[in-house]
């Protein structure tokens, strides 16, 4: 016996469960076979997570949460620190990243039915890490203490202000001031290094352990625990580790190359991953012309601004922007409601009818518009050349939005209708896969 | 306080306030070229950082553009004493916006903000107007606080707002080619100075991409040797 399988002796007669775990989760974890591309993009998101902690980490040792130095303070990275421009990037790019991997990943699960029974806790706890990462995403975005850090995190505060009742004191709460200043930089700071972190490590880990006792859905939606073979292991299935492990660091290569196309070459990606605005110092005195979240939230911020302002005098309540906020709120939260809404007895798009396609395709087309409308000021595509009465706005893009946002809920409130009446096709008892 | 909320719920409905449509020029400026960089950061010196600090660069930092420790000392130090020192302007703050109306904004990442383009076409539009406090104008930022500070260079010149004609009040000490060219000098200095970074990155990450192409031939070979099984 070798010293070190010695040592792996001593080690695993005090602590079995280290091996027992890694075979629950790895070397015995049985995966389908037939994953496709759309199944690379959760271990992506474990990746990415990873590289924001440890960027996040070197970054917090230069830079200063206060608000006269905080601007500085990332300049002085971006030239003093050895290598600082990197850790800069790295972590800028790893944001828009993280978003782009999580609504790849959550795409997937709309696809082929991973939401599904008996996975409805797995979704769950996926839509809450998105609004945890929607929280930490956007506590960081105002540490760099530029002009759409501040105003940004200034309109979303607001947006609080507007709850009827207790929105100004409840904005003055998050806030800790009558305005963005030092001690909304502070209280970020320590919610975007520290207390969000720590939630979105906890729900992750209860994701995974959630998947790993239902076990992982596939690109066909059939169940493959049901054909199992003479040792008791489904058929259809292979061990997480090694082959998904290989598989998925093929994965990790093709996505840092990318990552390091935008990160070397085109670190601003056209002023969406770092905003041209964002390289003027904070002003609380100067508001700046235009002011849009960063891309990931668009699709929110065209639905806040597609609902106008209504409210009669009513218990004190003017007409404000509380229904536009509220709807995107919703926006958000009805992912929740996602496993119960869908009603078609199959999983995977492969087996459904056409009225999912249809829907599906509807839903990603308004999501990129409402995206693409968020960025931009709401006279990016004109106005309309007449009058008519029901024309509050004639800004094009507002009844784009509007449009736009009606198929968006659409999609989710007629889901148990339309999942329920499409044409299904008859699901094969096995996977399907092509050597 | 509700009202104001509002406002800046809205406020990006209002656009492009400060903007005044004048079409952009392309900046021809060469971030290699290091000759370029060097007269841009000798003009910046002379016509620019009296007023316009560049308080996130340091003196040092231009040895990255090819000149030794001494020639930065005898050409370019006005300002500080030292070379690790940052190029801090030598006007106070206070009195500048006294004497401006607002006081000259520091312009180390003006090249990320405003962007190379609208520093070139800025920094060649201006013109005599006698309602200004200055008696300059510009034709990209309209009531600029800001006199022409390269007006022995190009010259005065008059502009027509509605008309968009120029007309030459008088020749400066360069003609209308090589005062374009220092501009794209200067401009081509601002932007360099706005991400020295950028000079390095991007041969890092040529080699950063050959080294992951390398590692995805081997991953992909591992992965097919692994899956050979799985039928």
């Amino acid at each position: 016996m070798s010293r070190l399988q010695a040592l792996w002796g001593w080690f695993d007669s005090r602590m079995p469960s280290a091996a027992e775990q890694w075979k629950i989760h790895a070397s015995e974890y049985y995966a389908p076979k037939n994953f496709n591309f759309w199944y690379y993009f959760g271990s992506l998101a474990g990746l990415v997570l990873i590289i924001q902690i440890v960027s996040g980490i070197f970054l917090t040792m230069n830079y200063k949460p206060d608000a006269s130095l905080a601007f500085g303070s990332v300049e002085y990275i971006m030239r003093d620190v050895s290598f600082g421009w990197l850790l800069r990037y790295v972590h800028s790019t790893g944001a828009s990243a993280f978003f782009i991997v999580v609504y790849l990943h959550m795409f997937r699960a709309l696809l082929y039915g991973s939401h599904r029974a008996p996975r409805e806790l797995v979704w769950i706890f996926g839509v809450l890490i998105y609004l945890t990462l929607m929280g930490e995403a956007f506590f960081g975005y105002l540490l760099p203490w530029g002009q759409m850090s501040y105003w940004g995190a200034q309109v979303i505060v607001n947006l609080f202000g507007t709850v009827p009742f207790i929105g100004p004191d409840l904005a003055l709460w998050i806030r800790g001031d009558y305005v963005v200043s030092d001690v909304t930089l502070n209280r970020f700071f320590a919610l975007h290094v520290i207390a969000f972190p720590l939630v979105l490590l906890g729900l992750i880990v209860a994701h995974i352990l959630a998947l790993h006792d239902v076990g992982s859905n596939n690109p066909d939606g059939v169940d493959i625990k049901k054909t199992k073979g003479a040792h008791g292991k489904p058929l259809d299935g292979i061990p997480f580790h090694p082959y998904y492990t290989v598989k998925d660091l093929v994965g990790a290569v093709v996505f840092l190359a990318i990552f390091c196309i935008v990160m070397f070459f085109v670190p601003e990606m056209g002023g969406y991953f770092l905003e041209e605005n964002n390289f003027i110092p904070a002003d609380p005195l100067k508001t700046p012309p235009h002011i849009a979240p960063v891309w990931y939230f668009t699709p929110y911020y065209s639905i806040l601004r597609a609902v106008p302002p209504i409210g009669i005098d009513f218990l004190g309540i003017a007409p404000s922007q509380f229904p536009g906020v509220l709807a995107m709120g919703v926006g958000v939260l009805i992912f929740f409601f996602l496993p119960w809404l869908d009603r078609s007895p199959v999983k995977s798009i492969r087996y459904r009818g056409a009225l999912y396609k249809s829907w599906l395709a509807a839903f990603v087309v308004v999501f990129v518009i409402l995206g693409y409308l968020g960025v931009n000021p709401t006279t990016v595509w004109g106005q309309f050349k007449f009058n008519a009465f029901f024309l509050d706005t004639k800004d094009i893009a507002t009844w784009v939005a509007r449009l736009c946002t009606l198929v968006y809920f659409l999609f989710f409130f007629l889901m148990p209708w339309y999942t329920a009446r499409d044409k299904v096709k008859p699901v094969p008892e096995r996977v399907t896969y092509h050597h | 306080m509700k009202s104001l909320a509002l406002a800046i719920l809205l406020a990006p409905l209002a656009v492009l306030g400060a903007e005044t449509g004048y079409r952009l020029d392309k900046s021809p400026h060469e971030p290699t070229d290091l000759v370029s960089l060097q007269t841009g950061a000798k003009l910046y010196v002379n016509y620019c950082l009296g007023c316009h600090a560049m308080q996130y660069m340091r003196y040092g930092g231009l040895e990255e553009l090819g000149l030794t420790e001494q020639q930065i000392k005898d050409n370019l130090l006005f300002t500080g004493d030292k070379v690790g020192e940052p190029m801090k302007g030598p006007m106070d703050p206070k009195t500048a916006k006294q004497w401006f109306g607002v006081a000259p904004p520091d312009l180390s990442v003006v090249g990320r903000s405003r962007g190379a383009d609208w520093l070139y076409t800025y920094l060649r539009t201006f013109y005599r107007d006698p309602k200004t406090v200055t008696g300059w104008n510009n034709a990209v930022f309209e009531n600029v606080g800001m006199p022409h500070a390269l007006w022995s260079l190009q010259g005065e010149r008059a502009y027509d707002r509605e008309k968009r004609e120029w007309r030459e009040l008088s020749k400066g000490a360069l003609s209308q080619v090589e005062y374009d060219t220092a501009v794209r000098d200067l401009v081509n200095f601002i932007a360099y100075v706005g991400e020295p970074a950028a000079m390095d990155r991007r041969a890092i990450g040529i080699g950063v991409l050959f080294f992951l192409g390398i590692l995805f031939i081997l991953t992909y070979l591992l992965k097919k040797e692994y899956w050979k099984d799985v039928t």
